[in-house]
């Protein structure tokens, strides 16, 4: 839209059809250069326009701005305003048309400077976003740029102190190869010296036998004052090939004792380590459930027929103590049925922790599984009853110990002497009422020996007084006083009393008998002095009868006889 | 525990008869054979010079004396004090010299190994064997008495010979395949030979009793290699310790380690016992404290009293790395010994000298690590029961059991610093021997609590 700065104003009006280019520089006309001067002045537009419009085409040129308006619009491709007829002659049709046309065009162009503005606009705002952001990647690219290079640093750092650690390390190993190395060759040469040293020290040596057994030293040589006998006894014998051969013997004897030890211990250990296998064999076979799938784990082995023929055997075998035996396919057949069993175990035990861990996820698979509530309700069960069980165990226990050991415990002997309280009281009753009978016995016992030692005495007393008395009587029949002396002296012995007297109180006492035996007044004197009861008024004819020479006992006799 | 007087003693030459029944003991020149209940002189006998070894005869009838200085050998009888014997080695030389296992048959080493002389008690014979190795274990003779292994060394190389101890005759002859044979030792039930090798390279030989080579076993190469090994009494296993601070242990059957001891300075293990010996200076009671003080307070107020006491798990002892530079170091695995019931090990690591470690054999695990103040320098195992008895160079004598531990001060005056025991062949008592004396100790039945 330059154009309306650079209008050209053509000069000349005479050449009105040559189209002209549009050299603007040139051909400026004056009222161009009014509109420059007008459109530069301060003044506002919109008085500029109307002056501006009125600068172009005055009343004077009116011709002229006719035909260089013409000329323009014939040059953009309008069509002229002049009239085909008649030249210099305004076509007014043209003219508005023109006018139209222009119009058409100056929206045409509006818009088009609007959108043009508007994209110029949207491309500045573009333009400056992607200004920003090439900055910003730029200062991106520096700084990862300048990272790259730390890192390029310091990872050729890095490769430097790795070779120079490589390098050390190989160092190293070759410094330990050549030690070796060297270490080697020295030992070779120390050997190689050690030899010949050694044989110069051989020979040495050698050279010294000689010398000490050319010289014959007479001082070599043993002196002792008697021989010795050998420990065994025996003489010693002469070496021969038999004694060589015995020798020999003897040796291997001791070597297959020791390896016969050997070997025992070893069948030893080997027939209780068999039997721990067969009986782990066994436990575990318990263990496991019944087994359904027995052929189709023998078509599994592989071995099929021949498995379960050995086994057979295996089974026969056992039954001869297979144990026995420690050939290598008994040994074998053993380890693989052990494993069998193992693998058979796990497996179940596997199944088993499936089992587990499925029902504790809460899902409930055929009969096999048994729900956890159910599970736990039966063990609450179970341990209640072995509770219960083991409490009545303890009472029954107890009780049983308190039966069989009751002095062990106190309380159970506190209990027994409660029951035999009374008893034993009783009993020490009865044992004091005894005591007493039995000392009461005793006393009557004594008593009935001394009355039968005084008994005797007693007796014999009273023989001599009836001898007396009888003499006495006889004498006197005959005599009284011949006797009377004898009598008197005979009489002394026995004491004061005269032997009248005696017999008379002994008679009249034997007329009041307190346990006396029903006796016949009509037997003699003598059965009644052979029948003399063991009541007080004897103690009182002994009194007066016998020497009192016992008094204690009498007293101890009445006194035992009063209580 | 009692203990008897003391007595003179030189070399700590003391030993028991193999029937129990006398001890002979040298003073210098003179050995002295007394009774062992009652420690009365028996038997005095005169030797020629300065004995400088002796060793009954099996059967304790008599005694040989060497004299090394002189070469001469001479033996007394305990039934004939009047019979005398005496052998010169004269220009020969002697080294060293042994019974044989019937007590009738002298074998005398000469100077520079030579050859060993068979002397005779009971014929005129005499023997020679040519090139004997010059090795500290190089005659061996079985348990029973029947059989003698002697390692020879021919033309730089290593051989062994059997000979039957009755009669001498040589029953088999095999080399072996050591670079320089370090000492051979018959397992208890007298069928197999261990032979080991020098101690710059790890091998042992097993040979059976006929020649044949039955294994052979190498721990490791180029380091320094075996130190000492030990037979269990029932030949189950045989223990190899070593320079590198570890036991192997062998099994008889397959002739393979079945398991490793290790040594190390911590120990970290709960399950293990460590006893530490601690010192207790006894409490002095100032009033009754005589002036002068009387002799055996006066010294009991100078030793100090020791106890057990158990410490807490881990511990660490006391490692010693000596010198790198010198030949025969004091490194590794230096003493090896079976408890008599099969049922122990006791070892002892030269870099830890004050420790005792002693092994269950049963569990192979270590059971019991004993520390003492001062370095071990001798245990030894009761000959009838698995009681360890261990001398550390000072005036106490330690005794071990499973039941627990106990530290005995022997009640001398003065100075008696126990540098090596040896213990009757009942078990009943020991002798503890010092540098120029040795007492008896009684042990009463129910010991070590």
């Amino acid at each position: 839209m330059g154009d309306w700065k650079t209008i050209t104003v053509p000069a000349l009006s005479s050449a009105s059809k040559i189209p002209y280019q549009n050299t603007s520089e040139k051909k400026m006309s004056p009222s161009s250069l009014n509109m420059q001067q007008v459109l530069r002045s301060p003044l506002p537009l919109s008085k500029s326009m109307h002056s501006f419009f009125s600068a172009f085409c005055t009343e004077e040129n009116v011709e002229q701005s006719i035909s260089y308006l013409n000329r323009e619009l014939t040059t953009l491709g309008f069509p002229s305003l002049y009239s085909e007829c008649k030249d210099k002659e305004l076509n007014v049709v043209s003219v508005l048309n023109c006018m139209n046309e222009l119009l058409v065009l100056q929206r045409k162009n509006l818009r088009a400077q609007e959108e043009v503005e508007i994209q110029h606009l949207k491309l500045g705002s573009d333009m400056d976003h992607l200004q920003n952001c090439y900055a910003k990647v730029k200062e991106q690219l520096e700084t990862s740029r300048r990272e790259i290079v730390g890192l390029q640093e310091r990872d050729r750092q890095q490769q430097c102190k790795n070779r120079n650690l490589h390098q050390l390390l190989k160092n190293e190993k070759d410094e330990v190869q050549k030690l070796q190395n060297i270490i080697a060759s020295r030992a070779t040469q120390y050997n190689h010296d050690m030899k010949r040293k050694e044989r110069e020290y051989n020979k040495l040596k050698e050279r010294l036998h000689q010398l000490v057994m050319n010289k014959k030293d007479k001082k070599i040589a043993m002196d002792v004052l008697n021989y010795v006998g050998r420990v065994d006894g025996k003489r010693g014998a002469w070496r021969t090939g038999k004694t060589e051969a015995r020798n020999e013997e003897e040796m291997y004897k001791v070597l297959l004792g020791g390896y016969e030890q050997r070997q025992k211990q070893l069948l030893v250990e080997n027939a209780e380590l068999k039997k721990v296998l067969q009986q782990m064999k066994k436990e575990m076979i318990s263990l496991l459930p019944p087994q359904k799938q027995k052929p189709k784990e023998r078509a599994e082995d592989g071995i099929g027929p021949v498995l379960s023929d050995m086994e057979e055997d295996a089974v026969e075998l056992n039954k001869e103590n297979m144990w026995e035996l420690s050939c290598e396919t008994v040994r074998e057949q053993l380890t693989n049925s052990i494993r069998k069993q193992w693998r058979m175990l796990k497996n179940h035990v596997e199944k088993l922790d499936n089992q587990v861990s499925r029902a504790h996820s809460g899902a409930l698979n055929g009969s096999d599984v048994i729900s956890r509530e159910d599970h736990e309700l039966e063990t609450e069960k179970l341990e209640l009853e072995i509770q219960q069980c083991k409490e009545m165990i303890k009472t029954q226990q107890q009780l049983l110990q308190q039966l069989m050991s009751p002095c062990d415990d106190d309380t159970s002997m506190l209990l027994q002497d409660c029951y035999l309280l009374e008893e034993r009281e009783r009993l020490q009753e009865e044992w004091k009422l005894f005591r007493e009978q039995k000392k009461n016995f005793e006393r009557e016992r004594r008593s009935f020996t001394e009355a039968a030692i005084r008994l005797g005495l007693e007796r014999k007393a009273f023989e001599e007084d009836r001898g007396a008395w009888l003499k006495q009587q006889f004498l006197s029949m005959t005599s009284d006083h011949k006797n009377s002396e004898h009598v008197k002296s005979q009489s002394a012995y026995s004491g004061s009393s005269d032997p009248d007297n005696q017999l008379m109180n002994f008679r009249s006492r034997q007329k009041k008998p307190h346990c006396l035996p029903s006796v016949p007044p009509s037997e003699e004197l003598c059965q009644t002095i052979q029948h003399i009861p063991h009541n007080s008024n004897l103690s009182v004819v002994l009194n007066k009868t016998t020497e009192d020479s016992k008094p204690k006992q009498w007293k101890g006799l009445n006194k035992a006889e009063t209580e | 525990m009692n203990f008897s007087e003391v007595f003179k003693l030189s070399s700590l030459l003391c030993k028991f008869s193999p029937d129990g029944r006398y001890l002979a003991s040298c003073v210098q020149y003179r050995l002295i054979v007394r009774d062992v209940n009652n420690l009365q002189i028996l038997q005095l006998y005169t030797c020629l010079d300065q004995i400088q070894y002796i060793e009954w005869s099996s059967d304790s009838l008599f005694i040989l004396c060497a004299m090394y200085k002189r070469g001469i050998v001479q033996v007394w009888s305990l039934e004939q004090p009047d019979w005398h014997c005496k052998i010169d080695e004269g220009s020969a030389g002697l080294v060293a010299s042994c019974w044989s296992p019937d007590g009738r048959h002298i074998l005398n080493t000469t100077e520079f190994y030579l050859r060993i002389t068979v002397w005779s008690l009971c014929t005129k014979s005499v023997s020679y064997i040519k090139y004997p190795k010059a090795c500290q274990h190089g005659i061996a003779f079985t348990k029973d008495g029947r059989y003698m292994a002697l390692a020879e060394r021919r033309d730089c190389k290593d051989f062994i010979s059997l000979f039957v101890c009755s009669d001498w005759q040589l029953l088999r002859h095999f080399d072996t395949e050591t670079q320089d044979l370090s000492g051979i030792e018959w397992a208890p039930n007298g069928c197999v030979l261990a032979v080991w090798d020098t101690c710059l390279e790890y091998k042992i030989l097993l040979y059976s009793l006929d020649g044949r080579l039955l294994s052979t076993y190498s721990a490791y190469e180029w380091s320094l290699g075996i130190k000492s090994v030990a037979w269990s009494p029932s030949s189950q296993f045989l223990a190899i310790g070593s320079y590198d601070e570890k036991v192997r242990i062998l099994n008889h059957v397959t002739w393979k380690k079945i398991t490793e001891f290790e040594h190390p300075a911590t120990i970290a293990n709960p399950k293990i016992i460590v006893y530490k010996e601690m010192e207790k200076s006894p409490r002095v009671e100032t009033e009754s404290l005589a002036f002068p003080p009387a002799r055996a307070q006066a010294s009991a107020l100078f030793s100090t009293q020791s106890k057990y006491d158990i410490s807490q798990v881990p511990v660490s002892l006391q490692y010693i790395k000596p010198v790198a530079d010198r030949a025969n170091p004091r490194i590794g695995i230096g003493m090896l010994a079976f408890s008599p019931d099969n049922c122990f090990l006791a070892t002892k690591n030269d870099n830890i000298p004050n420790a005792i470690w002693i092994w269950d054999v049963q569990k192979l695990k270590l059971f019991v690590v004993l520390e003492q103040l001062y370095a071990v320098q001798l245990f030894q195992w009761d000959p009838r029961q698995p009681r360890l008895a261990i001398c550390t160079g000072n005036s106490k004598v330690y005794l071990w059991s499973p039941a627990g531990c106990v530290s005995v001060q022997v009640p001398m005056e003065g100075d008696f610093q126990v540098l090596s025991l040896c213990w009757h062949s009942s078990g009943d008592s020991m002798a503890l021997l010092t540098k120029d004396n040795f007492c008896m100790c009684y042990l009463e039945r129910e010991e070590v609590k």
